[in-house]
């Protein structure tokens, strides 16, 4: 059965950022179908009514006072950055 | 006097008394470590220099009779999406091979205040993708017990690093087993605390409703020692949970276990575990009605949905989470003609495999179309998995199962079927979907390879964990049996 198709495997490396080669969009391809193939046991299940559970903890909201504190220095900041000019991560041309 | 394999409560009486120095302490370690890592390969950087200054500093402390906290001068390594300040942190991945982080994660800060000294960074399966740490962009860890067979994964190097006697005891991170496997798989003792109990503050994130820091250590003491180390809430990280911490030492008990109720839930035990796996954990059944418990068997009738919708959960939060590495704030950059050509193909060559797929099923689980099919049904199912937990808890204080359901693996076995893969997880990963704590303490051997028991308890009940894994190990005698690893007197 084909659950995802190689067009659909392009859309959704572009939607990721992802370049991928052709070997891996057919390697992605086979394998995303056999993985979601083993989901579909999911579908047994009857949710109907089962509230959807994205965290365990009953926290909501967690706040504090809003003081000013020391943050990360500016040139600790650029520090790690691939490619910076003038106290700014620099990037190719946008448009 | 040998010091390699003691456990950490030991050495910290050596070293109270005198009998030992700390220097002397890093210095057979990391003899040992010179002696084995070639072999083993548990370390992605190791920090000779900075081990032994932090040594140094600890004899000083002796020397003016200062108090030491029971971990301090103990050598031990950190997983290596563990932020350590002014010291890289890879993740074991290409994206961020050269990446030296600006600030230390709260476990690092609190180990340094009890007096770390740190002997390296482990390795890990890329951004803790995997079972068996040989979705390392670098290099594969091996087995101690077996050099031909993988350690486990993601927290693979740690659990080697201590097994093999290169440290004292690691840190892993576990989101679906990767700290309680490779324990089982290496026969130490690793524990994923509650969600919350441990802070996740500078943990580089995978799947942050998942992930958890916890220890990988010789014998439960220990591992009650490092918990108390690294438990407790920390404002930085906002799901850490504002609870009390416990003696978990003092609640260690004396192997005793009158009356207690013990869960044994029947879909941990399907038709393909291993002979030999299901052999000790009976066994250990055994050991721990003799020390008075009393074992039922139960069901968590769920069970065989966990793995499905934790490879949508998981992969969907690691798609959102992942979304920062794209070659501008920090990590690896390919050079591009325009902006998006840059992410795209900076990613392409700074991800490996195993996280481009992971990535890919999240983003195609999250999509529009496909987000009430995939990413919500599994966040139902994750409740109707945590409701069988809760049930069961009604009528037993903890469950034990196998950690996994067979023994360490082959290098190469699994690595080219990401569901076969995928499967070594089966009985580990219900546990992270529910946010529970669990405890692999080894229960024996199957043809000379290390079995795990798994111990799983309702949340914040780590004390009970630990005294149950404590009467497992009085009772299966397996503390104190590391392996061979043949080091020729060449060195």
């Amino acid at each position: 059965m084909v659950i995802i198709s190689r067009e659909e495997v392009e859309h959704v490396a572009w939607l990721a950022r992802l370049e991928l080669t052709e070997e891996e969009k057919e390697a992605y391809t086979h394998q995303l179908n056999a993985i979601l193939d083993f989901m579909q046991q999911l579908n047994e299940l009857d949710t109907t009514n089962v509230e959807p559970m994205a965290h365990v903890l009953p926290l909501v909201n967690v706040l504090r006072e809003d003081e000013v504190k020391p943050g990360l220095p500016h040139e600790e900041a650029l520090a790690g950055a691939p490619d910076q000019d003038r106290g700014q991560f620099r990037v190719p041309k946008i448009v | 006097m040998d010091l390699l394999f003691r456990p950490a409560h030991e050495l910290h009486r050596l070293l109270r008394r005198r009998e030992v120095g700390a220097r002397e302490l890093a210095e057979a370690f990391l003899a040992r470590l010179d002696a084995v890592e070639d072999k083993v390969k548990a370390f992605v950087t190791v920090t000779r220099k900075l081990a032994l200054e932090q040594a140094a500093a600890i004899e000083v402390r002796l020397a003016r009779g200062e108090e030491l906290s029971p971990l301090a001068g103990l050598p031990l390594a950190l997983k290596d999406n563990l932020c350590t300040r002014g010291l890289r942190t890879t993740c074991s991945s290409r994206m961020l091979a050269e990446w030296v982080p600006p600030y230390s994660a709260t476990v690092v800060e609190r180990l340094a205040e009890a007096g770390m000294v740190l002997v390296g960074k482990t390795n890990m399966d890329e951004f803790a993708m995997g079972s068996s740490t040989e979705n390392s962009a670098f290099f594969p860890t091996r087995n101690p017990w077996d050099l031909e067979r993988v350690p486990g994964g993601s927290s693979g190097g740690s659990a080697a690093a201590v097994a093999a006697g290169e440290v004292v005891y690691a840190l892993g991170s576990d989101t679906g087993g990767s700290i309680r496997q490779p324990a089982s798989f290496c026969g130490v003792v690793g524990l994923k605390p509650t969600y919350g109990l441990v802070s996740r503050y500078g943990l580089v994130a995978f799947a942050s409703s998942l992930d958890q820091i916890g220890p990988l250590t010789r014998d439960v003491t220990d591992c009650a020692l490092v918990l108390q180390a690294i438990a407790g809430h920390d404002p930085r990280d906002s799901t850490s949970a504002p609870v009390p911490v416990p003696d978990y030492v003092a609640a260690l008990g004396d192997g005793r276990l009158a009356g207690l109720k013990i869960g044994v839930p029947k879909e941990y035990f399907p038709p393909g575990i291993e002979p030999g796996v299901r052999q000790a954990v009976e066994r250990a059944l055994g050991y721990l009605e003799e020390a008075g418990a009393r074992c039922e068997e139960t069901s968590l009738p769920h069970t065989p949905y966990a793995l499905p919708a934790y490879y949508l959960v998981a992969p969907a939060e690691a798609s959102s989470n992942l979304a920062r590495y794209d070659g501008v704030q920090y990590g690896y950059r390919t050079e591009a003609e325009d902006l998006r050509q840059m992410y795209r193909r900076t990613r392409r060559l700074g991800f490996g495999a195993e996280v481009k797929r992971r990535i890919m099923l999240g983003t195609y689980a999250l999509s529009a179309g496909y987000y009430d099919a995939y990413y919500l049904k599994a966040l139902k199912v994750r409740r109707l998995i945590k409701e069988d937990f809760d049930r069961a808890f009604g009528r037993f204080a903890v469950l034990v199962t196998p950690t996994s359901p067979t023994v360490a693996f082959r290098l190469g076995e699994k690595i080219a079927d990401p569901l076969a893969m995928y499967l070594s997880d089966l009985f580990t990963i219900p546990v992270n979907m529910a946010g529970l704590p669990g405890l692999s303490v080894p229960c024996g051997f199957s043809n000379g390879l290390p079995v795990g028991l798994q111990i799983i308890g309702p949340p914040f009940s780590e004390a009970l964990l630990l005294r149950v894994g404590y009467a497992v190990e009085q009772a299966a005698g397996c503390a104190g049996r590391w392996p061979a690893l043949e080091v020729g007197s060449d060195g």
